[in-house]
This record gives C-alpha cells, structure tokens and sequence, in this order.
C-alpha cells in the first residue's frame, strides 16, 4: 500500500446498543485512545444507508482500514462485507450486551466492557492488511480418481455430470470392485423387502458413456506431488510405462479387502470347501443365479445354512477386527434371502451378537422376519464337521444354553479392512519395544496407494483401525491433505448405500477445492479466505517446528531447513505460527501483532480496584460461536472478561499468555476443541497441540511466581451454550479466591 | 392331533415355528420377535415366569416344542396388556400367550394341575352347560378342587365374605342345587358346538 493506512470506525447503535450502550464514550475512546482516522456512530449501521456510509468512506479513500463495533463478527456478514479493505469487526452485542444485566449496577462494568472491545477492535485493525491471495495457485480443474468400484464410479460420474474432467484408476482390469463380485445388493429403495440387482453394469456403462471420464484399467499410482490446483501423478501400467497427468484434485476410493478367514479355524473356515466368508457366498449364489445354492463339497442342494456374525470381528482377540464393519448383518439377512427366496423350506440361521441394520435396514430386518429367517442372539464358538454336515457349536444367549445345530452351510460374516496404503505414523508413535520386537517379525510389505512426494510421508494418515483419515463427526470426506479426499470404505466401514452418498460428497469436495484453489484462496473449514502465511527469513531458526507440527503436511524444509510454504496445501489454521518460537510467522490479518496488541489494548484497573480482568482465546470454530450463542439465549456471565477469537488454539503463542499476565490479567482461558481419538478440532491437531504446549506454560508461570490456576485449556462444543457462561463464571469465582495478579500496574 | 404330537421336530429349524403359526392364534407373529425383552421386563409376573415371553419366543424358533408346550408359563398371563403395549414390533403378545396355552391344552400337554388351566376349564364346564354361569357351583367347585378337606378350610377362611355377598342378594345357596340356565339351554350348547367344528376346521383339525 503505498498510502498511510487511514483507520475507520464505525460504530452501531441498532439493536440495543444505543439504549445500553454510551456510544459517545466509545467513539471517543476510538477517537483519543484508539487513534482512528474517521469515527462514525450510526443508527442502524447494517442498514443500507449504514452500508453506503461506509462504502463512501471507502471509495473516497478516507478509510483503508475498517473496523465496526456492532454485532459478532459472525453475523451481518453480507452487509459488512468490502473489497480491497481491511476489515475488523468488535463484538458489542453478543459479546457485551446480550450477556450482562440492564441494571444501573451493571451499567458500569458493562460501559467498561464495551470500552475495551473497541480499543482492542483498534489495535487490532492497525495491524492487518489486505489479504492479497495465495500467489501460488493452480488452475488445473481435473479430478483424479483412485479406485473403480461403487465409491470411485460415483464420484467419478458425480464430479463429471457437473462438467469436470475425471481419471480414474483401477487396479485390477475391470471396474465394479467388490460389488461387482456381488450377486445381489440390499435393497436401496422402497419397500426395502428383497435383495436387489447391484447396478454395477449401469454404474460401468455410465462411466465407459461419459466423454469426460477418462479410465485406466490395470494401472497405479506411483508417483503423486504438488498440491491443489496442481497436483501431478504418474499414472503406472501393470504392462509397464508410466503417464504423467496433471490435476487439481484427488479423489481416494481404493475400498476395502475382504478380512482373511483363514484366522479363523476354529470356526471351520479352510477346514471344508462348506464353510465360506460372506464374498464366497455371493460366488456360490452367483453360480446358481435364482436356483437352490450347492453345497461346495458335494455339490449337493443346501437345505439349511447357518450364518455366524461378527466372525473374527468386534472382539479384542489377536489377528481379530474390534470394530464392527456396519454391513455384514444386513448382508446376512439378504444372503438368507437368496435360500428363503429359491424354497422357503431351507432352514437359514442367523447366530448374531447383537443385530445392527443401518440405513433403512429395519425393514428389511422385519422383511427377512417374515420370510421366517430364524435370528438367534448367540455366539458361535466352534464350527466342526460330523458325520458330512457341519456341525455349530453355539451359545444360545436368550436361552443360556449351549447348543449345537447340524446345518448344511456355513457363511462367516467377517469385516472389512480398509485399503488405506501405508501407515506413515506407525514408525512415530511406535515405542522402542515395539520397535524392537518389530525387529524379529516378518515384515508384510504394504503398497502405498498415492506414493506422495511429501515430507510427511506416502500416504495419507490412518485415523485408527488402520482406516483413513477423515473428519469423522463434521468434515466425513476432509483429509489432512489438502485436496485430496477420500471416501468409500477406505475411511470407514460402510455398505454401498453409504458409500455411494459418501462418494458424492467427496466429488463435491473436489470440485470446491479446484475452484478454490484456481482463486489462490483456502478450502475448507477456512474456505474463501484469501490470507496465507508468510515468514521473515532473518528471525528464523530453522528448527523445523512448523513443518513438523503442521496438521496437512503444507510446509517443506529448503536445504538449509528454512520452512517453504505450499500455500495451496495450507488450511490458514495458524499452527505454524503458534508453533514458532521466534514468532516469524504471520498471516496479513491474523499474526503475534493482531492479537498481541489487542490484549494489551485493554485498560488493567489497579490491583486495588476489585476488577479482575480474564483473557479469553476462544476457537473461532466452536468456543466464539458457542460464546455467541450464549448471548443470543441472554445468558449472563462476567463483565471482567475479554474474548479474542482465534483462527484455532494450535495457533495460540505462548507469547500472548505470557504478555497477558504480564500485563496484569488476573486468568486466561484457552477454549478450544475436544481433542483426542474423538477430535472435534477442525484442524485435527491445533487444540491436542495446544494441550500440549501449555502443559510447558507452568514453566512460565513458575519464572513468575503466580499461580497454575491462572491459566487454563477448556475443551468446548458448539453445543456448550449453556455450559460456556458456567465456565466463565466459576472461573471468575476461582480468580477472586486466588486473589489479583501481582503483575497490575507495572 | 397325534400327528402333531409326535412331530419330528429339529433345532433352530422352521417346523415347531410352523406348527406354531398353523395352530396358535397369532402364532404368525411370534417370528417377528427382535428380542428386545420389553415384554418381559414388563410384565408384572414376570419374576414369576419359568419362561418370560420374550424367551418362551426364542424356544418356538429353536424348535424347544415339548418344553414349551409343557410348561405353565403361558399359563401365568393375567391379560395385564402391558407387553402389548410396549412392544416395539406391536406382536399381540398377550393373545399369543393365551394361544399356546390354548393349544397345549387341546394336545393334552399342558401341565394338569395348573390352577389357571383347572378354573378355565371349570369355568368352561359350568357355563357351557346352560349358557350362564352359576356362581355358586363355580366357587364350591372351585374350593372343592383339592379335595374335601382343604375345600372346607378355604370354605371356613371366606365364610365372612360368603354371609355377607348373602346378605347383600348377592349369593344364593339353593342354586347350587338348581342351576336355572338361559331361556334355551340346548340351543347355546347347539352353537358352541358349531363354533366348535368351525374353529376345528379353520385349524385343520378335522376332514
């Protein structure tokens, strides 16, 4: 810029704010204290002549930079919305207002409140710049596609219907993947009685019929750089030859396999051709297509069948899957239903733990019932053979006792593992008796599925189960790489309805993450935004801890270790710059300053004025609109409290909390996500890092003399409304028993 | 009927459940059973139940036909409607109960002391013969049931209760001598009897 920036505030008096508030006060704060250019007071200020105030401002270049002090920074987006400026935004209403009591008592501390959210608005402002746009942007609009079965034809079929080009790679030389090997699908429509025909050969004909999917059979992945908008692969041919594409995004759909029955002797599989997995089962119903199912061995008309669920599943067993695969039981019943279908007199059996028929399964549930499919809660301990039938050794548990029942078949229902490639942080968080022990065994050599060029390793990250990584609870199809998603059963287990919807999402994904990418701007949960992060090379270290701790794998090391930004890959959540220690990193509009300078904006009251002050760092996320949503419900909390949202607590530096108590702050809380297996963290890892790194701020607090208690990580939901102010205000309870913060004054 | 009885039944196979469903009223709904337990969790009896309905369901699909038959669990239901109520499936537990207890009976299989089978049946008896119950009869026979002797002491233990249902016009002793009946005796027992054949035939029960 080459003009002195030329600071704006503008200040509502709508909604309340005018009746509770002294507006003059604040504009004159904003005037004397916060140094600004233009300060305006205006009646209704997302009203359109509000707006036009502002934008005349704007255009007349009497403003560069502008701040409101009205409503959360969350609502009245649309209004408050101007190009080419500088925009900060000071929560009055929700985050004053709404939250304290319109008494004469209150009207002090509640003016006071007021006064710092606009000193703190100030401070901030000065401190950011115009987000320019990630200048490293990528303009292929093309999705790659690994995988050819259900998930990766629809995503495919999806991303190409809304007029994208799309490659997708198979492996094996047809597509279909296990579905195809299917001989009937659960039902997916109404009424949800019978098995119904899978659809693969439409799928298959919908892809070979679409100009702009181009499909390689018998082919891999063997090479994958680059980063959204930009991607470049090296697509290999099982015949040899490799061809290099471009793309501006992935897609993983590589599925599941089939768990290895052999693990499971005791239930008789690999003892008899007559006891089969479930995919078995499907070949045998395929070989008789309608007609009676034959026995393997003999060949002989099946006339009873017995199907054991959860087999080598949801136990804690060595070699054995603990979680449940979520399709088998429905698949059972619609096995069941190719015996009850072909003659009603075969006798099927279902021995199942616990019956979970997901989706519109109930129907099919009671539709399997009717057809006199006998489900019985039991645990099948021994499957063994006498006399030329089987022989199931099971405990009946409504009955409680144990029973064995002669049938002619035997369907194990196993589970599904996931196709995921290599697990790139099972070396990491292995420990050295693991690795040790590791040492001895023999080693199955996993292919990886992408064959990244990033640092971070080949693959993309195992959640856990050895499935893909993925934003489970908000983001299902989010990865830790940035436009590469995954779906299907490669990121959990699912039946074919789910992944087909799961496909679709992915496929959208895609599609916003080329857009996005094409603009120099952030996907998701950032989407849109334009700020990208920056270092100043002098100040820098090189100790590497923002390129380790980065959550997407976004920042490479040069050979001299310096980081180097993969700006397209970056999620803008801030980490790297919670994470430096020097504090060299920044964004245009969020950096050490924007934050740091608002915190020290605040007036201290003396340690003799009974007013305490609490620095808040609430996660943009989920803590500020919780926090926000408290004040729509009136909920009340302390008036001693300053809240400053943050793109995510991983970006929190330690610097903000020490300056905070140096500057005289009685507490701080820290809100972010739940961390942990269950994240809820939109950057997976920024509040488990936090966590982390303020375990080492009793270090801090100690080289101060003060207390541990004066700060403190809360993991807060979207949901805790209620919950929130609660916080809060024991928190300021707690703050009166330890007492002031020594530091007041100096 | 002797067919029936010694029906080849095997476990965890369709034959008992069919014979259920052929026999029993609402029998057919016994396979839509999920399990849950709220039937029996419900049901003010319960504890007192050899055999909650719940399980009694799971032995039908097991093919357990002789304990089911023979035991006195059906036989417990109050008609309470509480299972029925609750019953995530809506199965007409408690008519089912009353089905098998019904058709246990009618093998002959049903436990022959059982207090519940032996009053239904006296009750039966009673007001079969001429269309309206006499309550005198019923109450003598039913405190005669075990005997003389214990018939006395339960006579004895009511005597207040008796005097008084006397003095109120509510009991009569000359009618157990005399039981009046309705206007036409023989035409009830006529229509029982048709009844008798109707429901003999819907069951398959005669030719």
């Amino acid at each position: 810029m080459g003009q002195a920036n030329r600071v704006g505030v503008y200040i509502c008096r709508g909604c309340g704010l005018g009746d509770r508030l002294d507006t003059a006060q604040l504009a004159q704060v904003a005037d004397r204290e916060g140094k600004a250019d233009i300060v305006r007071e205006h009646e209704f200020l997302c009203s359109e002549s509000g707006v036009a105030m502002i934008k005349q401002d704007v255009a007349s270049e009497a403003a560069t930079h502008v701040m409101i002090a009205a409503c959360s920074r969350r609502s009245k987006t649309d209004a408050f919305n101007f190009e080419n400026v500088a925009l900060g935004r000071t929560n009055l209403r929700e985050g004053v207002i709404w939250v304290r009591p319109d008494t004469d008592e209150a009207r002090e501390t509640t003016q006071e409140m007021a006064a710092d959210y606009v000193r703190m608005g100030c401070a901030e402002i000065k401190h950011m710049q115009v987000p320019k746009g990630n200048p490293d942007r990528g303009s292929n609009k093309r999705v790659l596609v690994v995988g050819g079965g259900v998930s990766g034809m629809t995503a495919a079929i999806e991303a190409a219907k809304t007029g994208y080009e799309v490659l997708l790679v198979e492996k094996t030389g047809v597509l279909g993947g296990m579905t195809g090997a299917l001989y009937k699908r659960v039902p997916y429509a109404e009424p949800y009685g019978d098995p119904q025909d899978t659809g693969v050969s439409a799928l298959i004909e919908a892809v070979d019929a679409d100009k702009r999917i181009s499909v390689f059979l018998n082919s891999t992945i063997s090479r994958t750089s680059g980063a959204p908008g930009q991607f470049s692969v090296d697509i290999a041919k099982e015949s040899g030859g490799t061809q290099t594409e471009n793309v501006g995004a992935i897609i993983m759909a590589s599925g599941f396999s089939n768990y290895d029955a052999n693990q499971l002797p005791e239930l008789g599989f690999g003892k008899t051709p007559d006891v089969v997995d479930q995919l078995g089962l499907e070949q045998l119903a395929k070989a008789a297509d309608g007609g009676v199912i034959q026995r393997p061995s003999d060949g002989k008309a099946v006339t009873s069948v017995t199907f054991v669920q959860c087999a080598g599943q949801r136990s804690d067993k060595p070699g054995h899957l603990p979680y449940c695969s979520g399709h088998c039981c429905n698949t059972s019943i619609k096995q069941a239903m190719y015996f009850k279908d072909a003659n009603p007199d075969i006798d099927t059996n279902i021995i199942y733990m616990d019956l979970r028929t997901p989706g519109n399964g109930e129907d099919f549930y009671r539709s399997g019932q009717r057809k006199r499919v006998t489900f019985t809660k039991g645990v099948v301990e021994e499957v063994g053979v006498a006399n030329g039938s089987l022989q199931v050794k099971f405990k009946d548990l409504i009955l409680n006792e144990d029973v064995v029942a002669d049938t002619d078949l035997v369907v194990l229902a196993t589970g599904q593992v996931a196709n995921s490639g290599v697990d790139i942080d099972a070396d990491a968080q292995a420990t050295q008796e693991d690795k040790e022990a590791k040492v001895n065994q023999i080693k199955i050599p996993v292919e990886s599925i992408l064959n990244l060029q990033y640092r971070q390793g080949p693959d993309i990250p195992h959640l856990r189960h050895g499935f893909n990584d993925s934003h489970f609870i908000c983001f299902p199809y989010e990865t830790r790489r940035s436009g590469i998603y995954s779906c299907g059963p490669v990121r959990r287990p699912m039946d074919i309805a789910q992944a087909t919807e799961d496909a679709t999402g992915a496929a959208l994904k895609a599609i916003q993450a080329v857009t996005n990418a094409s603009l120099g701007r952030a996907v998701h949960p950032r989407s849109g935004d334009l700020s990208f992060p920056t270092f100043r090379r002098e100040g820098c270290t090189q100790c590497k801890r923002c390129t380790v701790e980065c959550p997407f794998g976004a920042i490479d090391e040069d050979e001299q270790s310096y980081p180097v930004f993969n700006e397209s890959r970056c999620r803008r959540c801030g980490t790297c710059m919670g994470a430096c220690p020097v504090r060299v990193i920044s964004f245009e509009n969020y950096s050490i300053d924007t934050v740091g300078s608002q915190l020290k904006a605040v007036d201290m009251p003396d340690e003799f004025d009974e007013k305490p002050r609490i620095l808040v760092l609430a996660c943009e996320n989920d803590a500020y609109p919780a926090l926000d949503a408290a004040g729509m419900n009136r909920l009340e909390y302390s008036a001693f409290v300053r809240t400053i949202p943050v793109r995510c607590l991983g970006s929190v530096s330690n610097i903000w909390v020490t300056d905070a108590l140096n500057a005289g702050y009685d507490g701080v809380m820290l809100m972010g996500c739940k961390r942990g297996d269950d994240y809820q963290c939109h950057f997976v890892k920024g509040s488990e890092l936090a966590h982390d790194r303020m375990t080492k701020i009793d270090d801090t607090l100690q080289t101060l003399s003060l207390e541990r208690e004066r700060v403190q990580v809360y993991e807060i939901a979207i949901t805790d409304i209620q919950r929130v102010p609660e916080l809060i205000n024991d928190y300021a309870v707690k703050i009166d028993e330890i007492g002031m913060n020594p530091f007041k004054g100096f | 009927m002797a067919d029936s009885d010694t029906a080849m039944v095997e476990r965890y196979r369709n034959s008992f459940l069919n014979e259920v469903e052929a026999n029993v009223e609402e029998g057919d709904w016994v396979k839509m059973c999920i399990q849950c337990g709220v039937c029996s969790g419900s049901c003010p009896f319960g504890p007192h139940w050899e055999h909650p309905p719940q399980e009694l369901f799971m032995m039908i699909r097991a093919g357990k036909r002789e304990a089911v038959l023979s035991t006195d669990s059906m036989w417990m239901c109050t008609s309470c409607y509480n299972c029925i109520v609750r019953c995530p499936r809506e199965i007409p537990i408690t008519h089912i109960m009353h089905g098998l207890a019904n058709y246990a009976h009618r093998l002959g299989i049903a436990p022959k002391m059982n207090p519940t089978r032996r009053f239904a049946k006296l009750f039966w008896d009673n007001i079969a013969q001429k269309g309206r119950v006499n309550e005198m009869r019923l109450s003598v026979g039913l405190y005669f049931m075990d005997g003389l002797a214990s018939g006395i002491k339960k006579s004895m233990e009511m005597a207040s209760t008796g005097w008084g249902m006397f003095r109120a016009k509510r009991m009569n002793p000359p009618t157990l001598f005399v039981h009046k009946g309705c206007k036409d005796s023989e035409g009830i027992r006529k229509m029982l009897k048709k009844a008798q054949e109707i429901e003999d035939r819907r069951k398959g029960l005669t030719v």
